[in-house]
């Protein structure tokens, strides 16, 4: 699963007739971790959902490795993605989750229960197959998805705000779980954050969205270090210097 | 604790309907209570009109109170526990007398029944008629244009046109229709219940159900009164409905009130029973009611009762009878039409 | 309480009575035991084909967009239960009887069509009742499935059969095991329907002998024996509903708007599920177009004027809304209660059979007839004060009591999954009574709280048994009047006022979606991203 580059060329899109439209142009650079950064309401999350194909854009293109999928059903993309909550459903165990990223249909082979033992393994949840999501943590939670997303194999990895209700250590070792991953499958991955600090963690690139626009996009060495952009300054306030 | 928002909620609302409720009229001295069915009081039923009349013949106040239905009013009275508000109870059928009777809540009418006129005569010393009719299958003349003439030929399904009937456990015309061929067939109705099972679309369990099938056109012929073409020519300007005459005669259904105990002892209880016996009640029920006046009237009748049949024979088991029969013979017609 | 309510009414009986002597009577009576196989038989066919062809309407109408057709599909598919059985009765046979508008199309077409008196008829009304209020249970328990499940449902690109064995199926289990019950115990009491469309006493259910106990009979121990046989019948029915059923599982968070709904991009799926609810509004909404028609040929204009039309509107409401607001209140304390019982076991593993009474017990007071309620009370408060003075209280609580079982139904999901989301952290925030209900379980609440108040209103509205008996100058109510109407003759008044009654309860049903959807977009505005 080479990672893909993924690129926005002119999207608009809209929540409604009324709604103020949004025009998304950005690159997002294969086989590396971009961040994606913006106040409340500048569309972070609109953005993902347009890559992933929950949302339907009103013109303009996505494509992955060049491919056109602005058209395709979000299982025909070449994404897979982890949200802040629900990633798992309720009633299956953590096995079953992880074995849908293989057949949404659960047909499962001997050979399909061992990739699963594996990427559980990888999340360092080993043993974990058979418990229920209620009687598991919230990072582990987390974790379960993202071993889903590795056996699904897709090229791009989205997370959206994946680790936002984690404390501050559990954070910090999934970011680092994320980032071992990546170099391990070299996958694209776009991360939606609010922490500059997860961004200077693990991202490469940062793209900087404002009012529904794509307001700065760059290096994260270049941006997050205090000289780089007033706007991206006044949203990150005094963390605009790492600590 | 939890449900603690619900109950304030709950309250100021149950005092809101405290409010609502709290108007009811408190008895005067000279207050006549009237227990009754509410198709009575209905503002086109006989009730309005009565009031008016009697309240200006004795300067009181008639209070009506109804219930459902006639069935309805006795068991109501059987709640009460004999402790009743009601000094009169007006509108169960000669089915159900005997069974009042021996409640014990009811007192001797104590007056004359000179002016009261049914078939067969009236003769009894606590309930007094104040309407009749017989029951009659009513049809509709687009559908069916010779109809049987006989209970016999009906039986006997000719045509093939079906009927809707009442059931007689929960239905006073059920229970007519019953007694009705009982009377006829004595021991052979069993045989005649199976004839009837063949000409039945459905039984319904009240005569609303039944008639509303009937003029919906569902279904051409309808256990009813003879009275109730009369309704239709007078409502709806329409012959269209009517009702068959049997040579063996139709079963009839007499409605009756009678004093409480407790009514017994106000005078405005006898003068209400006779007054009910007169013109001044009797004019009134015709076009309300929708019966035949059981006692004198001051004109003739509505020119649509001209056409009703009026049967040569009267069919009519005493209330005795009925009461000491009924469970036998319902559980006979019911083995007979489950089949 | 509510137990409370059934055993003073039953105590006062049997004390009235003077014993139980006519149990056994009763008991041996070969009658009565066709009489339960017949009803136990209809009900559970009518169970089976309300529900089966509930579940994939309520799928249609959770996967359609919120906006003025899914209210209006919501608010028809209330308005059935408050019809007079008559009434429907009259409009189902309007449509498929001897000289029905379906059965002549199809004569035409060159079918034909079955009688419709017999089982046919039977399944057709009580699907008619019953389809659009198991649709509704199980639309409320599938709205309460994260909006995540459907945007992974869609990446992980599950067909919509491994979506509905993987996603809906478990989400609406509990509900449907729950609506299951709450049919079959609405059909195994049902009576005029069985009666009329049944073709006779062939098919009698057991409610029509406890109606002949208490009427021509006055055979108050007969009427209780039977009511105790029907109650011990339908139990266990129930109780294998029940146990077919399980339990929410934990586990999710429910999403109060955090992200949009997904609409999907399956045309054939959207197609289907349209056709589907396009069908299920045709078959519930036609017999409405029949009563629609034949109210329309009255004189409208002339009932509304008459006061005593219009006083029977307003008692209708006073007494509606009372009733719907206390049952409202029983069901939520009693869907709270569960809720901590199910907090307590961490919302996994089977629920203790307390909560499982809790959950599932009220419902049995559905097969107990209002009527014998009533009587019992009646007796019962004879000696201590004037009964019609407290007729309206008696004719609220009961309706309160026989609407409470749908409250809760609507109610219980969602205060199950707010207990969950949100249990623990009110515990660690020390938030408690007002505080917290107007802080955090009213705004959760709020949308099937309102849904809930106005279903238990339309039931209310629609109320005969209790009144019936209760009924006086001071309490009519609009069935009243229609029943009054219908009994003399004026068929067509009836018609109009049940058109009046049907719009009315649409009105109503309309502005509580309307008043429960705005609260559901204030949340979700305080939330958007």
């Amino acid at each position: 699963m080479k990672g893909l580059p993924v690129t926005c060329d002119g999207v608009v899109f809209r929540y409604g007739p009324d709604a103020a439209p949004m025009r998304f142009d950005c690159t997002f650079a294969p086989r590396t971790i971009t961040a994606v950064m913006g106040p409340s309401g500048s569309g972070k999350s609109t953005l993902l959902s347009l890559i992933a194909g929950f949302e339907r854009a009103e013109s303009g293109h996505i494509l992955i490795g060049g491919d056109d999928i602005t058209g395709k059903a979000p299982g025909n993309r070449p994404v897979s993605c982890v949200f802040q909550d629900n990633n798992l459903f309720a009633h299956l165990d953590a096995g079953t989750n992880v074995a849908l990223g293989i057949s949404p249909a659960l047909k499962r082979s001997a050979e399909d229960e061992a990739r699963v033992a594996q990427a559980l393994e990888a999340v360092d949840l080993a043993g974990y197959g058979a418990r229920m999501p209620g009687s598991m943590s919230g990072g582990e939670r987390q974790r379960v998805a993202i071993a889903r997303a590795l056996v699904r194999e897709r090229p791009v990895l989205l997370l959206d705000e994946a680790f936002g209700s984690l404390g501050p250590a559990l954070r910090e070792s999934m970011l680092d779980l994320v980032a071992d991953l990546q170099r391990r499958t070299a996958m694209t991955v776009v991360m939606v954050s609010h922490d500059p600090a997860d961004a200077r963690r693990i991202a490469t690139d940062l793209v900087f969205l404002k009012d529904g626009t794509v307001g700065a996009q760059g290096p994260v060495s270049e941006l997050l270090n205090g000289h780089a952009n007033a706007e991206v300054n006044a949203y990150l306030g005094s963390q605009r210097l790492p600590s | 604790m939890h449900t603690r928002p619900s109950v304030r909620l709950l309250l100021p609302l149950l005092a809101a309907g405290l409010l609502a409720s709290a108007v009811h009229t408190a008895d005067a001295a000279e207050t006549l209570t009237v227990y009754t069915y509410d198709s009575f009081t209905a503002e086109w039923g006989p009730g309005p009109q009565v009031e008016t009349a009697f309240e200006a013949e004795c300067g009181c106040d008639l209070r009506f109170v109804s219930v459902a239905d006639g069935v309805a009013l006795l068991n109501r009275l059987r709640l009460e526990g004999g402790n009743t508000d009601a000094d009169i109870v007006l509108g169960f059928d000669t089915n159900l007398t005997a069974e009042a009777r021996e409640t014990g809540f009811f007192a001797p009418h104590g007056i004359s029944l000179d002016a009261v006129s049914v078939p067969g005569g009236w003769n009894d010393d606590v309930f007094v008629p104040f309407d009749y009719s017989h029951f009659a299958i009513v049809y509709d003349t687009e559908t069916i244009e010779n109809p049987p003439t006989s209970m016999a030929e009906f039986l006997a399904n000719e045509d093939g046109h079906k009927i809707a009937i009442q059931d007689p456990r929960t239905s006073t015309p059920g229970l007519g229709l019953m007694l009705w061929l009982k009377k006829l067939y004595g021991d052979e109705a069993p045989d005649a219940y199976a004839k009837l099972a063949d000409r039945v679309l459905t039984v319904t369990p009240g005569w609303s159900e039944a008639y509303g099938l009937f003029t919906n056109g569902e279904v051409p012929m309808v256990l009813s009164y003879t009275t109730s073409p009369a309704v239709h020519i007078v409502l709806d300007g329409t012959d269209r409905y009517q009702a068959m005459a049997f040579e063996e005669g139709h079963y009839m259904q007499i409605e009756v009130a009678a004093q409480t105990t407790a009514g017994a002892e106000n005078p405005l209880s006898a003068q209400f029973l006779s007054f009910m016996t007169g013109p001044g009640f009797q004019d009134i029920i015709p076009e309300t009611n929708w019966m035949m006046p059981a006692g004198e009237t001051s004109k003739p009748l509505n020119p649509a009762f001209d056409g009703l049949v009026e049967p040569e024979i009267t069919l009519l088991f005493d209330p005795q009878t009925v009461a000491e029969n009924r469970a036998a013979w319902t559980a006979e017609w019911l083995e007979v039409m489950s089949r | 309480m509510l137990a409370a309510l059934c055993l003073v009414a039953v105590g006062a009986l049997v004390v009235q009575a003077g014993g139980a002597g006519g149990a056994g009577a009763v008991l041996t009576d070969p009658v009565v035991w066709r009489i339960v196989r017949f009803t136990l038989w209809q009900a559970f066919w009518s169970t089976v084909l309300s529900v089966g062809l509930a579940l994939p309407v309520a799928i249609a109408i959770t996967r359609m967009a919120d906006g003025p057709v899914r209210r209006a599909v919501l608010a028809l598919f209330a308005l059935p239960l408050a019809l007079p059985q008559i009434v429907a009765v009259l409009g189902v046979v309007a449509l498929y009887g001897q000289r029905g508008f379906v059965t002549g199309l199809a004569e035409r077409a060159g079918f034909d069509p079955p009688s419709i008196y017999g089982l046919t008829g039977i399944l057709i009304a009580h699907t008619f009742f019953n389809l659009p209020l198991a649709a509704r249970i199980m639309h409320g328990a599938l709205a309460l499935v994260p909006a995540e499940y459907e945007r992974l449902s869609a990446q992980l690109g599950m067909g919509a059969l491994a979506r509905f064995r993987l996603i809906e199926w478990p989400a609406m289990r509990p509900a449907a095991a729950g609506a299951a019950a709450l049919v079959f115990m609405l059909c195994v009491t049902s009576f005029a329907v069985v009666l009329i469309l049944g073709g006779g006493p062939r098919a009698t259910t057991l409610e029509v002998a406890l109606y002949q106990a208490l009427t021509f009979d006055f055979d108050i121990v007969r009427a209780v024996v039977l009511t105790l046989l029907q109650l011990a019948v339908t139990i266990g029915a129930v109780a294998l509903f029940a146990f077919a059923g399980g339990s929410v599982e934990a586990g999710m968070t429910i999403s109060a708007g955090a992200s949009r709904r997904f609409a999907g991009d399956r045309p054939a799926g959207a197609i289907l599920g349209g056709a589907l609810t396009l069908m299920a509004v045709l078959y519930v909404g036609a017999p409405f177009v029949a009563i629609l028609a034949s109210g329309l040929a009255s004189d409208l204009t002339d009932l509304i004027v008459q006061p005593r039309v219009r006083r029977a509107m307003l008692t209708s409401l006073g007494l509606g809304l009372c009733a719907a607001a206390l049952a409202v209140g029983l069901a939520y304390a009693l869907s709270r209660g569960a809720a901590e019982m199910a907090a307590g076991r961490r919302f996994s593993g089977r629920p203790a059979f307390t909560e499982t009474v809790l959950t599932s017990a009220p419902s049995l007071i559905l097969v107990v007839p209002p009527i014998v309620i009533a009587a019992g009370w009646f007796i019962a408060l004879r000696t201590v004060t004037n009964v019609y003075d407290a007729a309206p209280y008696l004719v609220i609580t009961v309706n309160a009591a026989m609407a409470m079982p749908f409250a809760a139904r609507l109610i219980h999901p969602a205060m199950l999954a707010a207990e969950e989301r949100n249990g623990r952290l009110c515990a660690h925030l020390g938030l408690a009574g007002m505080a917290r209900w107007r802080l955090v379980t009213w705004p959760v609440l709020r949308a099937p709280l309102v849904a809930a108040l106005a279903f238990a209103l339309a039931l209310s509205l629609g109320d005969l048994g209790v009144i019936a008996l209760f009924g006086s100058e001071q309490v009519q109510t609009m069935p009243y009047l229609i029943m009054q109407r219908m009994g003399a003759y004026r068929t067509q008044d009836a018609a109009g006022l049940a058109l009046i009654l049907m719009v009315m309860t649409m009105a109503l049903m309309l502005a509580a979606e309307h008043f429960a959807r705005r609260s559901r977009t204030m949340v979700t505005e305080g939330s958007s991203e």
